[in-house]
C-alpha cells in the first residue's frame, strides 16, 4: 500500500501526444457541460471513497504569493508570481492504493473527465509518490 | 476490560462463522455484542465471559436474520450448545485467518480485515496506523467483508497468503497508538499454536529477531544501519527465543523463505560485533533463497553480502546482473564503491540514491553519506 499525490495542473496541451483540440477553456463550454464535468469529479471522489482509497483532496485558488524570511526583525518578504510558475496547480488529491499501476489507472480515469461535447478532456495529471517516514521493519 | 474484549471478540466471531453464520453479518453481530458487554459487564461480570459473548452475539445474529426463519430455527436450537473445546477454538482461529486473507482480496484489504476481525482492533485504530481517514478504512473493511461473504472459502485456506499478510502488518512497524509490529507478532504466535507448518515458525522467528533490534534502528530520529547499531541494546531474550523457534523449524527439514530470512537475521543477531558477522554463511543462505525462485531483490541483498564476504570488487561483480530498477540498487552500489576506495564516485551515487529513496529516513541517511564523502574528497 502506498500513497500518491495526483496534481491537477489544468494542463491539457504539450507533452508527447499533443491534443490541442482538448484545450478549450471551461468558459467556452455550455452550462450543462460544466455541470457534467463537476458531477464527474464528485463521482470520481465518491468511487475512491467507496473503494477505501481516498485520503484527501482540495482545490486551490489560482492566486498565491511567494513568501520568504526577511532577516532578523524584518517582516516577511513577498513576491511573485514568477514567470516560471505560470503552470498553475489547480488542485490535488491523495490516494492510498495497492500499486503504482492502480495510481496511474486512477489518474487516467480522472483525466477522462468530460469537457466540451462530453468528450474526455485528456488533461495531464502529475502522479507523485509520497515518501513514507521510515523503511519497512525488515529492510536493511 | 477493553483489552479482554479485544481478544474475546475475534473468538466469538470464529464460533459464529464455524456455526455457518455469514461473515459480514456475524461481524456486525459480534460488534453489537461487544457494545452490550461494555454496557453491562461493569454492573456484573459474567462467570464465563467468552460463552456470554458467543451467546449474545449469536442471538443478535439470529435476530437480524429472523425473516429467513426455516433455516434459522435450526440454528436457534444450537444456541444452547456447550462452549467449544480447545481444538475447536484452534480451528476457529485458523478458519477466520483464512477468510480474512481470502485470495480475492487485495493485500491492503486483507491486512485491514485481519486486524479488524482477528486482531480485534477498532477501525479508528487501524485507520490511524495506516494514516488514512477513518471513513476510508471503514469502507475498505466493509468492502472486504462483502467480498469474503460473497466468495466464501472454496477448499482449504491458503496458509502462504496468511503469512504474507502478517508479514506486511509487521513491516508497517509503528505509527499511531497501535504497535503493528507487536500486533503481527501476537497474531503469528497465535497462528503458531494452531499450525505446525515450519514456515509459520520461520515467520515468527524472523519477526522476533527483527523486533529485538527495533530500539537500536534509530538514534535521534535518524536511521542507524545494522553495522553501526549498538548491540548492547538488542533484546537478548527475543533473540534467544527467535533462534530456538528457528532451530526447531529447521530441524523439520522443510525449508521455506521465511525460515531462510530468519536464519539470515539470526546470523546477524548472533554476531557479537558487526566485524564478526559470518558473511560466507549469510551468502549461502541467500543462495538457498535464490534457489527457491529468481528474485532480483534477493539477488541485490546477496551482492551486498558477497561484498562483505569476498570484498567489494566481488560484490560489484555480483551486483552487475541485478537490474538497475530494483529498489536500493544505487544505494548498494554506492556502498560497495565506497568500500572499494572510489569515494568521489560513491558520493555521486549516494546523491542519486537519496533522490530515489522511498522513505524520508532513508533519504536523509543517504544524503548524510553523500555529505560525509564529499567532505572527505574535497577538503575545505
Amino acid at each position: 500500500m502506498a500513497k500518491y499525490l495526483l496534481l491537477k495542473h489544468y494542463r491539457r496541451t504539450g507533452g508527447p501526444t499533443n491534443l490541442p483540440e482538448a484545450d478549450i477553456p471551461m468558459d467556452r463550454w455550455t452550462e450543462q457541460e460544466i455541470a457534467d464535468h463537476v458531477q464527474f469529479m464528485q463521482d470520481f471522489a465518491d468511487q475512491l471513497r467507496e473503494r477505501g482509497e481516498y485520503v484527501d483532496g482540495q482545490a486551490l485558488s489560482p492566486e498565491g504569493t511567494f513568501v520568504r524570511y526577511g532577516g532578523e526583525g524584518a517582516p516577511p518578504v513577498t513576491d511573485g508570481p514568477f514567470a516560471e510558475t505560470k503552470d498553475l496547480i489547480a488542485g490535488w488529491m491523495i490516494i492510498d492504493v495497492d500499486s503504482q499501476e492502480r495510481a496511474h489507472e486512477a489518474a487516467a480515469e480522472l483525466s477522462a473527465a468530460p469537457g466540451q461535447g462530453g468528450r474526455p478532456i485528456h488533461e495531464w495529471l502529475e502522479v507523485r509518490p509520497l515518501l513514507a517516514d521510515v523503511p519497512s521493519t525488515t529492510a536493511e | 476490560m477493553e483489552e479482554e474484549l479485544r481478544h474475546l471478540g475475534p473468538q466469538a466471531l470464529g464460533v459464529l462463522v464455524r456455526r455457518g453464520a455469514e461473515f459480514a453479518s456475524a461481524e456486525d453481530a459480534v460488534q453489537d455484542a461487544l457494545i452490550e458487554a461494555l454496557r453491562r459487564w461493569p454492573q456484573g461480570r459474567p462467570e464465563d465471559p467468552r460463552a456470554w459473548l458467543v451467546t449474545v452475539a449469536w442471538r443478535k445474529y439470529v435476530d437480524a436474520h429472523r425473516s429467513q426463519t426455516a433455516r434459522h430455527r435450526r440454528e436457534l436450537a444450537q444456541l444452547e450448545e456447550p462452549p467449544p473445546g480447545p481444538t475447536e477454538q484452534a480451528d476457529d482461529t485458523l478458519h477466520l485467518l483464512f477468510l480474512c486473507c481470502h485470495p480475492s482480496l487485495t493485500p491492503a484489504s486483507a491486512v485491514a480485515l485481519t486486524l479488524r476481525a482477528v486482531g480485534g482492533l477498532s477501525t479508528r485504530q487501524i485507520a490511524e496506523a495506516y494514516l488514512v481517514p477513518e471513513t476510508t478504512m471503514a469502507q475498505r473493511i466493509s468492502r472486504a467483508k462483502r467480498t469474503v461473504a460473497a466468495e466464501g472459502l472454496a477448499g482449504p485456506g491458503d496458509l502462504s497468503r496468511v503469512l504474507h499478510v502478517l508479514y506486511l502488518v509487521f513491516n508497517e512497524g509503528y505509527s499511531g497508538e497501535v504497535d503493528l509490529a507487536a500486533e503481527a507478532i501476537r497474531l503469528t504466535r497465535q497462528l503458531s499454536t494452531v499450525s505446525a507448518d515450519p514456515e509459520v515458525a520461520g515467520l515468527l522467528a524472523l519477526m522476533l529477531l527483527h523486533h529485538a533490534r527495533r530500539d537500536s534502528r534509530f538514534a535521534d530520529g535518524a536511521l542507524v544501519p545494522l553495522a553501526a547499531q549498538d548491540r548492547q541494546r538488542w533484546d537478548s531474550g527475543l533473540i534467544t527465543e527467535g533462534i530456538d523457534i528457528l532451530q526447531q523449524a529447521l530441524a523439520r527439514d522443510r525449508l521455506g523463505k521465511f525460515q531462510i530470512e530468519a536464519a539470515i537475521a539470526a546470523l546477524h543477531a548472533d554476531a557479537p560485533t558487526a566485524r564478526e558477522t559470518d558473511w560466507p554463511q549469510i551468502v549461502s543462505w541467500y543462495d538457498e533463497l535464490l534457489a527457491l525462485g529468481d528474485n532480483p531483490v534477493v539477488a541485490l541483498n546477496r551482492a551486498v553480502a558477497v561484498g562483505e564476504a569476498d570484498g567489494p570488487q566481488a560484490g560489484l561483480r555480483a551486483l552487475e546482473p541485478v537490474p538497475a530498477t530494483v529498489p536500493r540498487h544505487t544505494a548498494a552500489e554506492a556502498y560497495l564503491r565506497e568500500r572499494a576506495g572510489e569515494a568521489a564516485r560513491a558520493a555521486e551515487l549516494y546523491v542519486v540514491a537519496a533522490h530515489e529513496a522511498s522513505t524520508v529516513a532513508e533519504r536523509d541517511h543517504l544524503t548524510r553519506q553523500a555529505a560525509r564523502l564529499r567532505r572527505s574528497v574535497e577538503p575545505t
